[in-house]
């Protein structure tokens, strides 16, 4: 099936069988493969998109249902080299030791940030329960989050 | 993981979404895909096409002139944001607002929770508690079937296969003070126990109360004992003693279990948050 889909501000033209997940389609049709796979059965976050704004769990979605719609992924944050505010305050605040939950992570914020700007630590723990992090113990993600909130940027 | 082979359609009425229903057997509907398409993807389920219903007009709006409807494309997300379910049923609000994660909120819809009708889910409770009508649209018209009824078992409701759920009517129902309160499994966030109170009170004592339990059984449904008990009492301990009690004896037959909460635990947990949810309710 033809689908046209918005990826990160350019249209991307694919022609995909209908059974593509979202997920593939990014990583395996368009070689976007910051957006990671890790559970595969919509618990762990690692696929984290937005579409149309709002933060989708890319596993759990099909690319024709992106059709039409605006698609961003990690790579879509940051601007001619400079990391997007969330990017450069995971790195600052230590939100991350293997890296592989952080795409998801970080698109997971972003959103939550975009819908309440100054969350409390419970409310962005709230907001974190679809993603799984196994190493850094959230911690300092919930720190890294805050601190962008703080400085009132998204 | 893939799911199986399938053809895809995207109508966008209502009445092209019924006729793909009725040229094509076993096609099923898909909404915000968050119950189907984990399914699909283990090939629990299948279907040789899917009809996205998710772009239809006029499907996806809350309103409320005397009783409150919620179209079945309202997200979880919606449903929780909006100042109309928070004014005449906020246990709803806050049932919404506990689904899964701020992803599945985000795109999982009313619609579709109550076509799957996992035990687990979180607003069935509701809906049966407020005395809610799904609202069915089919080939032959309209029909509208009271939640209490249409919840019929495991993923069992009274829905037939040509059908569309178009949107939930909750009826004006004035209360006193109303609640939702779950014990979430540890790593799904579903409900291992949902308890659902509305309360009427008069001064300090309650003149009424409907009282819902979901997760703990096979579907969501009131409890006329656990009623009984808190109507015409203070609300003290003792009544809410009696009132678990009783709630435990109404869901004895129709308890569900796993490895991790077995029957006899979720029957017990559920006596603890139907005292916990009157509270809430401000009892
Ligand atoms: C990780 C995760 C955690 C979750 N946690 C919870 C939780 O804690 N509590 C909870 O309640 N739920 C939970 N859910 C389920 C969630 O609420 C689902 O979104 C919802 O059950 C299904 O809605 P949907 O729009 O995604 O439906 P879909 O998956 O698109 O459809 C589900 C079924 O309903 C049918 N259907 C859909 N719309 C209609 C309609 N309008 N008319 C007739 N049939 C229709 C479909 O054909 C399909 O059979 C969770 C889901 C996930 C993935
Ligand atoms: S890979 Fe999608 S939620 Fe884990």
């Amino acid at each position: 099936m033809k689908i046209s889909v918005n990826v990160n501000g350019c249209t991307r033209e694919s022609d995909v069988e209908a059974r593509t997940l979202l997920v593939n389609y990014l990583r395996d049709e368009l070689g976007l493969t910051g957006t990671k796979i890790g559970c595969d059965t919509s618990q762990c976050g690692a696929c984290t998109v937005h579409m149309d704004g709002k933060a989708l769990k890319s596993c759990t979605s099909l690319a024709v249902q992106a059709d039409g719609c605006d698609v961003t992924t990690i790579e879509g944050l940051a601007h001619n080299g400079d990391l997007h505010p969330m990017q450069q305050s995971f790195w600052d605040n230590h939100g991350l030791q293997c890296g592989f939950c952080t795409p998801g992570m970080i698109m997971a914020t972003t959103a939550l940030l975009a819908d309440n700007p100054n969350p409390d630590e419970d409310e962005i723990r709230h907001g974190l329960e679809g993603n799984l992090c196994r190493c850094t113990g959230y911690h300092n993600i919930v720190k890294a989050v805050a601190a962008v909130a703080q400085a009132g940027g998204d | 993981m893939w799911p199986a082979e399938f053809d895809y359609a995207r109508p966008s009425s209502v009445a092209e979404a019924l006729q793909l229903l009725a040229d094509n057997e076993d096609a099923k509907l898909l909404a915000g895909g968050h119950s189907l398409l984990p399914a699909m993807k283990l090939r629990l389920n299948e279907a040789p096409l899917l009809i996205d219903i998710s772009r239809i007009e006029g499907l996806g709006s809350i309103s409320n002139n005397g009783s409150l409807t919620i179209g079945a494309l309202c997200t979880h997300a919606d449903i929780a944001a909006s100042a109309d379910v928070q004014a005449s049923c906020s246990a709803l609000a806050t049932a919404t607002g506990m689904v899964g994660d701020q992803q599945v909120r985000n795109w999982g819809t009313l619609g579709g929770n109550v076509a799957h009708a996992d035990p687990a889910s979180d607003p069935p409770t509701v809906l049966v508690a407020f005395n809610a009508n799904i609202n069915i649209e089919g080939a032959s018209g309209g029909r509208s079937v009271a939640a209490a009824d249409f919840f019929i078992d495991l993923f069992t409701v009274d829905l037939e296969p040509g059908e569309i759920i178009t949107s939930i009517e909750i009826p004006a129902h004035p209360h006193e003070g109303c609640a939702y309160v779950k014990m979430p499994h540890p790593a799904s966030r579903y409900a291992v126990v949902g308890i659902c109170v509305v309360l009427h009170k008069d001064g300090d004592s309650c003149s009424g109360a409907h009282v819902a339990v979901g997760g703990a059984t096979v579907r969501a449904m009131r409890s006329p004992g656990a009623e009984a008990a808190l109507r015409g009492s203070s609300l003290d301990d003792a009544a809410l003693d009696a009132a678990a009690a009783a709630l435990k004896d109404d869901i004895a037959n129709d308890l569900i279990g796993d490895m991790s909460f077995p029957e006899a635990y979720r029957q017990e947990m559920a006596g603890v948050y139907l005292k916990r949810a009157v509270r809430a309710a401000g009892g």
